[in-house]
């Protein structure tokens, strides 16, 4: 594991990346997340576990531009992101994951990689078509990206392969380098293990922290199997019902009398 | 951190089975620069297609078949309606938004030409580069070669109003909005001769005669294409110009950081909003460069035909259009130019010569072309039985010629 607890004591960088304060979303009469503040570090890696049906994805989604918070306030990088569009937050700088795979199947490991650097390439409508100098530059210096992308992402080989074609693990593997690709400060991850065995589970968690270290991002995940966080997380959030129930490192989560009860029932403590 | 690439892959990467199934000549082949191999196919095409009026009467000479051969002047409408085909294979195939509509900027494209190169507006009299009209003639009479560009734009513009409303539409709404649409403009056309007492369109009459393109005899070219002795083999060159630009610009769009985002919309719009794609922008301009391409198309052809009718803009030339790109292929440019091709000539002359063929050798008076809309359909219902991606499907093909779509040494490469 690239992140043991100990690294956790010191501080790793100024500052949060993202800042969530009483954030809420309702849908009609339900609240699915009830004013929750939470705050990314920089550079660290966070997770916000819950039962199904907690509000994580809501938050989540919230976080990425795909909903509109009912009330409260996001702030990424000193930038307000509340109720902006989706792919004006991807281009300030948080890139995503999707729980069940979104690959751009017809298109291969390659370009959907290179789609994932839209917002980071300026090749306009009459530039393309005429190919001047500067937009074949470009074109190849992106291909090139796409390519170590792949291969940090242990997809070597694979770039030409339509992703749908691609065996399960590969595909979470290439929507981190389609995510990577957006040249993100924060890369959100949501249950990136779904689906996995517990050997895949371990190596995809090697390979977020390895992420992190190497490329310095911040990283939240979001998982409702709490043992697969446990190991890489620095510090734990959990969501029941919409509200933030505790909060704090793995261990001490583990041993939460609350945490326990969201996830087992009430009577699992009396027993 | 070079990555090695398989294309031109050698040593144990390489799957062993191939070379040896390659007879020598395609051995030889393979050896060829990989420019020369792409740009083959394409280079010959557009020979063989460019000399068809050179030999047009000694195939049409042949017997029993040569009827089916079309004319020159039958291929010039198969071209513009192929033209339209990418066009709208830039919207429907790379974009995937569903457009029923695309005849609106077919007639927008069309009735700019009318309004810049004919006699539509006789309280004016203005003329700027035309070739071959008469200086006295009242109306606007521009030059063809800038009507062209400008119906393109025109309708370009055409095309964002339509877009901005109604691309927020998502699949089965946006089709029938774009439907309604398609309904629209030939009706305003129908009903333009008397805004507020100004004639724009001249009603159900159309506005006719258009002029025909000329060079004013610069470099020795023709000085105007209706009155000169081979009028539709000029019409024909310049057709196939068009539709070479037409290509080329879809070619390299699609391999363009926009294509990209057009076909990741395609795939998943959620997805896409999520990578940076900015949607409503992004399918936007889908919608405005298919448009640009159905108004230069239309306007090109009002010339060639010399008038603009508003009985020509039915909705059934949005589904032929359709039909045409989804026989040949959603997305692919060889399949489009295909299934425009052989649509548009079933529908010029095929099925008339099939029919006539058909009465004087076997005695059946039976005539196709009525039923034409009938056998397109069928047509359509029997691709999506047996090759529901279109003669020409669109990516694997490509992933075909470049490599194996499958080999082990793929399998090796986890880490």
């Amino acid at each position: 594991m690239s992140a043991t607890p100990e690294q956790v004591e010191e501080p790793r960088a100024e500052g949060d990346v993202l800042v969530a304060t009483a954030v809420r979303k309702e849908f009609g009469g339900l609240v699915a997340v009830d004013d929750v503040d939470f705050a990314i570090p920089r550079k660290g890696i966070v997770s916000l576990i819950g039962p199904n049906g907690a509000g994580k994805t809501t938050f989540f989604n919230m976080l990425t531009g795909v909903y509109r918070p009912t009330a409260g306030q996001i702030v990424f990088d000193g930038h307000d992101v509340t109720g902006k569009p989706p792919h004006a937050i991807t281009e300030l700088g948080i890139g995503r994951t999707f729980q069940n795979i979104r690959l751009f199947g017809q298109m291969t490991a390659k370009e959907n990689v290179l789609v994932g650097m839209h917002s980071r390439l300026r090749g306009g409508i009459l530039g393309s078509i005429v190919g001047t100098p500067r937009i074949r530059r470009e074109e190849k210096e992106a291909d090139e990206k796409a390519r170590e992308l792949l291969q940090y992402s242990g997809l070597r080989g694979r770039h030409n392969e339509l992703s749908r074609n691609l065996p399960y693990g590969d595909q979470r593997r290439l929507e981190v380098a389609r995510a990577l690709a957006t040249n993100p400060k924060l890369l959100l991850l949501d249950e990136p293990t779904a689906g996995m065995n517990p050997q895949e589970s371990v190596e995809f968690m090697n390979f977020v922290g390895r992420v992190r270290d190497e490329l310095g991002l911040s990283v939240l995940m979001i998982e409702h199997d709490m043992k697969v966080v446990m190991g890489v997380s620095e510090r734990v959030t959990v969501l029941d019902y919409g509200k933030k129930i505790a909060e704090g490192l793995p261990k001490e989560i583990q041993r939460n009398e609350a945490v326990i009860e969201a996830y087992l029932g009430s009577g699992a403590l009396a027993g | 951190m070079k990555v090695p690439t398989r294309l031109g892959g050698s040593g144990p990467d390489k799957h062993p089975g191939v070379d040896a199934q390659r007879g020598p000549v395609q051995q030889q082949w393979d050896r060829l620069p990989r420019l020369v191999r792409e740009l083959a196919l394409p280079v010959v095409v557009i020979l063989v297609t460019f000399l068809y009026p050179q030999y047009v009467d000694s195939l049409k000479g042949i017997q029993s078949v040569g009827d089916f051969f079309p004319s020159v002047g039958s291929v010039v409408i198969m071209i513009v309606f192929t033209m339209m085909a990418v066009g709208l294979n830039i919207v429907v195939g790379y974009a995937g938004l569903l457009d029923l509509g695309y005849v609106a900027f077919y007639a927008a494209g069309a009735y700019t030409a009318a309004w810049l190169a004919s006699q539509q507006f006789e309280q004016w009299s203005f003329h700027f580069g035309d070739s071959g009209v008469l200086p006295t003639l009242s109306g606007i009479h521009l030059s063809i070669w800038m009507v062209l560009p400008l119906a393109g734009i025109f309708t370009l513009v055409v095309g964002i109003l339509i877009g901005l409303p109604t691309l927020r539409l998502r699949g089965d709404y946006l089709a029938i909005v774009t439907l309604g649409f398609g309904e629209i403009i030939p009706q305003f056309v129908r009903n333009g001769d008397n805004i507020h007492g100004f004639d724009l369109t001249h009603g159900t009459f159309g506005i006719s005669p258009i002029d025909a393109p000329g060079f004013n005899g610069l470099l020795g070219l023709p000085v105007n294409y209706r009155q000169s002795l081979n009028s539709q083999e000029l019409f024909f060159y310049t057709a196939m110009v068009l539709l070479l630009i037409t290509v080329f610009c879809s070619w390299r769009l699609r391999d363009s950081r926009l294509g990209r985002a057009w076909i990741a919309i395609r795939e998943d719009e959620t997805a896409a909003a999520a990578m940076g794609i900015p949607l409503m922008r992004t399918k936007t301009w889908a919608y405005a460069i298919g448009a640009f391409f159905g108004g230069v198309a239309g306007a090109f052809y009002a010339s060639f035909k010399s008038g603009a009718f508003p009985a020509d803009f039915y909705f059934n030339i949005s589904v032929f259009l359709l039909c045409m790109v989804i026989l040949g292929g959603m997305g692919s440019i060889w399949g489009v130019l295909i299934g425009g091709m052989v649509l548009g000539y079933l529908n010029v002359e095929g099925l008339s010569t099939i029919g006539s063929k058909l009465s004087s050798s076997t005695g059946i008076n039976f005539e196709p072309s009525k039923y034409q809309f009938g056998i397109y359909g069928l047509i359509i219902v029997i691709m999506m039985l047996f090759r529901p991606t279109g003669l020409i499907s669109e990516r694997r093909h490509k992933l075909e010629l470049e490599e194996g779509v499958h080999d082990e040494a793929l399998y090796e490469s986890r880490s």
